[in-house]
């Protein structure tokens, strides 16, 4: 079996949100929506503060609560753990995103591009419309993962099927691989460290493990 | 160290859900009374009454409920694909259970056979748990998931359904003590439901939700009561007792009743329904420093 996950050293995050842009560019997504994003948290009282970085997206849950709730089935995880959606099936009813507790999903009704209603050239080429009024999320560029299969290169090992997020990140913050395999990137990784799993009192299982301090 | 002072940069805590406007919070308010409705018809058939008129009204809430609906999703031309996750989706097992509820309604209304009534009650309730379970299995809404929040939501829908029909009992039940019933049955109904209402605001409490939750949900509460339960209380004893007039009393009664339980659906789906927002077990370790405490900003309550 395989299940690819996320591993992402909270100690090593810097903020700089590269793995956002680099989100963007690959996926093209319309202005206001972020399938990859870095949250800023400073905490703690005077003198005693501190500032966290923390990047998101979908968790890719093992018990995803989208797929649960979705009336289409256009919501669908895979043998290997991506949670992926049928653009053509989906209605746009906005329960998955209702169910999602991670605000991993979002829908937009109307074209939208970054210098108003004309898009750009690039825009123009990567515009999807079957896109519009359906609900999307981070794939994991899943369609890279499928790549491997055909090329049989290693994602997480080899950038060309890796997600751009992980390819991008400029302090190896974020790694990715098959959990089910043991000598795997994330593999070991999470072996040698202490990490955890947002929200794992909601039993969604998610696919994305926060590395906070070595083992 | 205390993780006390939190700046939510950007989006950090709970914030208010904007996919679900008025139309689908209408489907909430409609359809759960149109399905309480029905339900009560089913039961004030039984006793001989004439249930017709009661039958198109809920059907008529249903429906208006389900085209609100239709108007909200993004791809109104493929509803039907609502019908393909029957497994496991309560959106479509809600849909799935309408066209059984208009097909039984219809013939009930049209041969006035027992048997059609007695099925299209049945669906009115399945209707209303159905739409109960769809917000239960939100689990991005605390608000929503909490255990107590799905009898609550059963509850309100049946009493509305029993306020309507105390509303349109003065012109189908001729008898006072059919109308002694209807009051007697709305009554137990709100009671039930106002129960259940403090239930889940404690229970709310207790667990801990997002703060705006916890806020717009206080925020109607005591109008909830005075309003929305013991004044139709109050009127509904009138008619009980028998006053002058008594069988009069059960219309304003009913309409407020079905004012208050259209508020608390109003307020939940829409200005109560905050997202769970982010938390983190631990705070990375920076340096030599040690780890920083958990942090969950935006949240109330016990949590």
């Amino acid at each position: 079996m395989t299940r690819y996950v996320m591993a992402i050293d909270l100690r090593r995050c810097v903020g700089c949100q590269t793995c956002t842009a680099a989100c963007k560019n690959a996926n093209a997504t319309p202005p206001g929506v972020q399938w990859r994003r870095v949250l800023d948290i400073e905490s703690g009282e005077f003198p005693d503060v501190r500032r966290s970085f923390v990047p998101i997206s979908c968790m890719h849950c093992d018990e995803p609560p989208c797929e649960e709730v979705c009336p289409t089935t256009a919501t669908k995880k895979r043998a290997d753990g991506l949670v992926t959606i049928d653009y053509d099936t989906c209605i746009g009813c906005a329960n998955c995103v209702m169910a999602c507790p991670y605000e991993a999903r979002s829908i937009v009704h109307e074209a939208k591009f970054a210098y108003g209603d004309t898009p750009i050239a690039s825009e123009s080429v990567r515009f999807d419309p079957a896109r519009i009024s359906v609900s999307m999320k981070c794939t994991f560029c899943v369609d890279r993962i499928d790549e491997a299969a055909r090329t049989g290169q290693v994602p997480g090992r080899d950038p060309e099927v890796t997600p751009a997020c992980v390819n991008s990140c400029i302090s190896g913050a974020m790694s990715f691989g098959d959990l089910d395999d043991p000598t795997s990137n994330v593999s070991r990784l999470l072996a040698g460290t202490q990490s955890f799993r947002m929200h794992e009192e909601l039993g969604t299982g998610p696919g994305v493990y926060y590395i906070w301090d070595k083992g | 160290m205390k993780a006390k002072t939190l700046k939510a940069g950007n989006r950090i805590g709970p914030r208010q859900q904007h996919h679900w406007d008025w139309r689908a919070a209408s489907n909430f308010i409609a359809g759960g009374a149109g399905g309480g409705l029905l339900a009560f018809a089913a039961l004030a058939s039984l006793a001989g009454t004439d249930v017709r008129a009661l039958l198109l009204g809920g059907m008529a809430l249903i429906g208006a409920g389900l085209t609100c609906v239709w108007f909200e999703i993004g791809k109104p031309w493929r509803a039907l694909n609502v019908y393909r996750h029957l497994a496991t989706s309560w959106m479509t097992r809600e849909a799935a259970v309408a066209p059984l509820l208009f097909a039984s309604g219809a013939a009930a209304v049209v041969t006035g056979h027992i048997a059609f009534v007695l099925l299209t009650g049945v669906c009115g309730a399945a209707f209303v748990y159905a739409q109960a379970r769809i917000l239960s299995a939100d689990k991005g809404i605390p608000a929503w998931r909490h255990p107590r929040c799905r009898p609550m939501l059963v509850a309100t829908g049946l009493a509305e359904g029993a306020a309507l029909g105390a509303v349109a009992s003065p012109f189908v039940i001729t008898s006072a003590a059919g109308q002694l019933a209807v009051a007697a049955v709305t009554l137990g109904l709100l009671l039930i439901r106002v129960l259940l209402w403090r239930s889940y605001l404690a229970g709310l409490r207790a667990d801990g939700a997002p703060e705006g939750s916890l806020r717009a949900l206080a925020a109607v509460d005591g109008q909830f009561l005075k309003f929305g339960n013991l004044l139709p209380a109050a009127l509904l004893l009138v008619a009980a007792l028998g006053a002058p007039l008594a069988g009069l009393a059960l219309i304003p009664a009913g309409l407020i009743a079905v004012g208050g339980g259209w508020l608390i659906k109003y307020t939940l789906v829409r200005r109560a329904a905050f997202t769970q927002g982010f938390a983190l077990a631990h705070l990375p370790v920076r340096g030599r420093g040690p780890a920083g405490a958990a942090v969950k900003p935006g949240w109330g309550g016990a949590s």
